[in-house]
């Protein structure tokens, strides 16, 4: 039954904090009470169920799925891996949306006034699914690094952001992944707002070889782990409780 | 040695762009410029129409006006997951004003747990620039008066003028019912959010 069993408790200090004032957006954006800890409830042991209907053709191919005269500009790559649970198992037909900036680092956002080539053939914007080992994978282009106001300008390391379903919304996630060997990673304020090397360490992409399309495409796997839910050995809460 | 697990993936903001993934007409994309992800009630659902809008503010009393707003929600039975009815939502705060809308339904009551059930409540998380790890809440609705005084969460907020923070107020407009809903992310009017 899907909404058995709740999930594991998410490690807050694994997580970046909601104010780091390293990353000034988060001063006035964070709030100030701890969070209430709750017991999980069918609502969040539940969560929205995708199909296929959501996926238009083309959606998992960044290179041509905004195309108007051609193929967009860029070093061209495919991004792949798995996305488990905290115990190692797929986490099976899962949705996962993308978005990126272009190869110079522009956005194709209203908002977005950096300098940069705006590429007419580029969206960034990207949906796949996995399937039943729970496996993905999308190609597109490496986005550039950007400048950013925090600290005068501070520079954002190449990244594509992730959001991610799971099967509950005490799953849900969104973040972001880099490339393995970018000199701009431990720079980066948003990237250190997570407290820890090795947490840091789980969203960074590694160069993967084996995979590459010949001729084509550079490859980048990146694995996500999702709360893992709970087994229910015995059914005893307490009225009342 | 303990048994150890995965840890999960750490969370990072969804910054200012999040549109372009999650609502690409909003960003100015051509791409699923038809998806409305913030109308759920289409015409086959069952239900009381409802609209539910908002604005989220920052510490400063500002509309944040790149947020992104998630919802999830029983349908009109209590039932999550119910045929037809998908039970979830996004939107985005408008670029100009800040405010946020849904078109959906009255959700029905859902089970806490095997013996005692919810109130009609939507699950909301938030997403924007300068939130490292998405917010979670939830709104109620004032006029539940009876079924809020049994929910479990509800309940489990032992100071009680924060219950007021998670309260809806209906007001009529035209025939429309509009449910609002201001998420505030700090200061004195800081709405409650949950470890869940």
């Amino acid at each position: 039954m899907s909404d058995a069993g709740s999930f594991v408790r998410r490690d807050r200090l694994w997580h970046p904090p909601q104010y780091d004032p390293g990353y000034k957006t988060s001063v006035l954006r964070s709030p100030r009470r701890a969070l209430l800890s709750m017991a999980m409830s069918s609502s969040e042991r539940n969560g929205p169920k995708f199909g296929h209907s959501m996926l238009d053709p083309g959606d998992n191919d960044l290179i041509r799925n905004h195309m108007v005269s051609g193929e967009a500009v860029g070093e061209r790559i495919v991004v792949h891996g798995r996305v488990l649970d905290e115990f190692g198992r797929p986490v099976r037909g899962t949705l996962l949306e993308v978005w990126q900036a272009n190869a110079g680092g522009k956005y194709r956002h209203i908002n977005d006034g950096y300098m940069a080539a705006d590429d007419a053939n580029f969206g960034g914007c990207g949906r796949c699914m996995t399937d039943d080992n729970g496996y993905y994978f999308f190609r597109t282009i490496r986005p550039g690094p950007y400048p950013w106001r925090n600290n005068g300008s501070d520079w954002r390391p190449a990244h594509i952001h992730f959001s991610i379903f799971g099967e509950a919304f005490a799953q849900r996630l969104v973040t972001q992944m880099y490339f393995e060997g970018d000199p701009l990673i431990p720079l980066c304020p948003i990237v250190n707002t997570i407290p820890t090397l090795a947490a840091r360490n789980m969203l960074v992409a590694g160069l993967d070889m084996a995979n590459m399309v010949p001729f084509d495409c550079l490859a980048y796997r990146f694995d996500i782990v999702l709360r893992g839910r709970r087994q229910t050995f015995f059914e005893n809460l307490t009225a009342g409780m | 040695m303990p048994v150890e697990t995965l840890k999960e993936t750490p969370s990072q903001t969804a910054g200012p762009y999040l549109h372009i993934g999650m609502l690409p007409a909003q960003a100015g994309l051509k791409l699923r410029s038809q998806e409305k992800l913030n109308v759920l009630a289409g015409p086959g659902v069952e239900g009381t129409r409802i609209r539910v809008e908002g604005t989220v503010y920052d510490g400063a009393g500002l509309p944040v006006r790149d947020a992104g707003i998630e919802i999830w929600q029983a349908d009109s039975k209590g039932r999550y997951n119910a045929p037809g009815f998908s039970g979830w939502g996004r939107a985005g705060a408008d670029f100009e004003t800040g405010l946020y809308w849904f078109e959906t339904i009255r959700p029905g009551r859902t089970p806490f747990d095997a013996t005692r059930l919810q109130a009609p409540h939507l699950s909301l998380l938030v997403f924007a620039r300068g939130i490292n790890i998405h917010l979670h809440t939830r709104m109620y609705f004032a006029d539940e008066d009876a079924a809020n005084a049994e929910d479990p969460i509800l309940r489990s907020i032992e100071l009680r003028p924060l219950r007021q923070t998670l309260m809806a107020t209906a007001e009529k407009r035209g025939s429309e019912t509009v449910y609002r809903f201001d998420i505030h992310l700090q200061g004195e009017k800081e709405t409650i959010f949950f470890d869940i």
